[in-house]
């Protein structure tokens, strides 16, 4: 499938299922729209009567363009044909490996934001923290069925992990221990607000963590709406120093400071502009996920200003990059060289499946954001995964399995979506989140847009 | 050619023979946590 585009002075073709990115000029940009329903002498004829008052664009160089655009369908970079339908099925039906937990080792939080999607970290069910037995188990059930993946990534999660932190250490300090005997390399991500980020956890997550998730909503207005504590006071002048003094000692480790936005601050690059005035180059924003009739819901009045925001990060980062103060957005990293092969495109995120959240009980669900929904109850770690029905659903989302996704173009940039997501919006898994699509349509539009500017400059 | 210039990329295609190692990232893990998007993914055996 071709999908042509303009953005930022570039007509951009992709052609989505080899992988090419194309820039062109009008001319080509129009032959290539009509190459597949026109004749070259309709073709010829067209360009003509548009461009044909311009000395570069003759009878001869409209021919020789249509030519072009031949050669690159010849080569399999344009108009090639998406074979992959049947190897998302199958992919998904051979691997029965786990390699990701996201381990909810706090199921409480010190902070008290309205929009949680956990219900200010309680998952709409009783507070608990994980014990180290039963974090110890969901490592020992990772590594059990992990098969002949080395890397396994576990994300200490909540509500706030920080209110069980000996316990994080002690799983830590286990799977370093009985990594190397397995031949398995951990990996952990921790997920916190900041709140009573000591010294000494600092010194912990910037040693062990490949990777910290710091939220942070923006300016301290925006931050402080949502993001309080108990007695409603502002979060921002807590966590904002917490966070810095993390990233000063990180030493260049990965790591995001990630907000969401609603609609009280569709102008969310102010807020991404805000951190990286404070000092932060790891970025990430997320629309926030939430019933429509919310206060703070998106709209879709909304959109064209959101589309109009991403536009304006996009050139705002080529800018900086440019100027030699360049920051990352999370949604915006896209290495076309190096990226992702076909089977990580068609699979998705792996929910249910290859990915599982755990809850304090040791309970497994097919991720963070169906925790507390009984139906999805996968099984537990002590037992393994009992409701196969359930999961087998999950093993069914692939880029081809929603009938909405067929004609999209962007379907192997995002992998079909978030299930979660879909099931929100839909009540299914198999549903599509519209918004959500539009937003992420416009994010790679922009990205790949970057990549482009980029290209040209070399 | 005067009117197409092609960016360097990954030719996807290809990727059905070398592909599938599977120990890339989950890519909700990394930083989103709402949204499921795999092309910003790194590949991790750089085929």
């Amino acid at each position: 499938m071709v999908h042509q585009y303009k953005l930022n002075g570039y007509n951009i073709v992709l052609d989505t299922a080899s992988g090419s990115v194309h820039t062109v000029d009008e001319v080509a940009y129009d032959i290539i729209a009509a190459y597949k329903t026109h004749t070259a002498e309709e073709i010829v004829e067209m360009i003509l009567s548009r461009y044909g008052d311009r000395e570069d664009v003759t009878r001869e160089d409209i021919l020789d363009c249509i030519s072009d655009v031949g050669e690159l369908e010849k080569d399999g970079k344009l108009f090639s044909e998406d074979k992959y339908e049947s190897l998302a099925r199958e992919y998904k039906n051979n691997s029965r490996v786990v390699k990701a937990l996201c381990l909810h080792v706090a199921h409480t939080c010190n902070l008290n934001c309205s929009y949680c999607f956990a219900s200010q970290g309680k998952y709409h069910g009783e507070r608990a923290l994980m014990s180290f037995e039963v974090g110890k188990r969901a490592l020992d059930f990772l590594i059990e069925n992990s098969g002949t993946r080395k890397n396994l990534e576990v994300d200490f999660f909540g509500g706030e992990p920080s209110l069980n932190f000996d316990v994080v250490k002690r799983l830590v300090e286990y799977a370093r221990e009985v990594e190397g005997k397995h031949g398995k390399n951990f990996r952990f991500t921790y997920t916190t607000n900041g709140m009573i980020l000591t010294d000494e956890m600092i010194d912990f997550v910037n040693r062990e963590c490949h990777n910290v998730v710091l939220s942070l909503d923006g300016r301290r207005e925006v931050n402080d709406h949502f993001r309080r504590d108990y007695m409603g006071r502002g979060s921002y002048d807590t966590i904002v120093p917490n966070f810095q003094k993390l990233v000063k000692s990180r030493g260049g480790k990965g790591y995001y400071v990630r907000g969401t936005f609603t609609h009280n601050n569709v102008d969310f690059t102010n807020d991404l502009f805000h951190m990286a005035d404070l000092g932060f180059t790891e970025l990430s924003m997320e629309p926030v996920v939430c019933p429509p009739g919310d206060l703070y819901a998106l709209t879709e009045e909304d959109l064209p200003k959101l589309f109009e925001q991403y536009e304006i990060l996009a050139k705002e980062m080529l800018k900086r990059k440019k100027e030699g103060r360049p920051i990352t957005f999370y949604h915006y990293m896209l290495d076309l060289k190096n990226g992702p092969c076909i089977y990580k495109r068609i699979t998705g995120c792996g929910s249910g499946t290859e990915y599982m959240a755990v809850t304090p009980w040791g309970e497994l669900y097919p991720c963070h954001q169906f925790v507390g929904d009984e139906k999805y109850s996968l099984g537990n770690v002590f037992d393994g995964v009992k409701n196969t029905a359930v999961q087998d659903e999950f093993r069914g989302c692939n880029s081809y399995s929603r009938e909405q996704c067929r004609d999209c173009w962007a379907k192997l940039y995002c992998s079909g979506g978030c299930a979660a997501n879909a099931y929100h919006a839909t009540g299914s898994i198999n549903g599509v989140y519209e918004y959500g699509c539009e937003l992420f349509k416009k994010r790679i539009e922009c990205a790949v847009m970057m990549q482009v500017a980029e290209a040209e400059e070399e | 050619m005067k009117r197409i210039k092609t960016v360097e990329t990954k030719d996807i295609a290809k990727t059905t023979a070398t592909g599938g190692c599977g120990e890339c990232q989950t890519s909700c893990q990394s930083a989103c946590k709402t949204s499921c998007g795999v092309a910003n993914q790194q590949c991790e055996s750089k085929k």
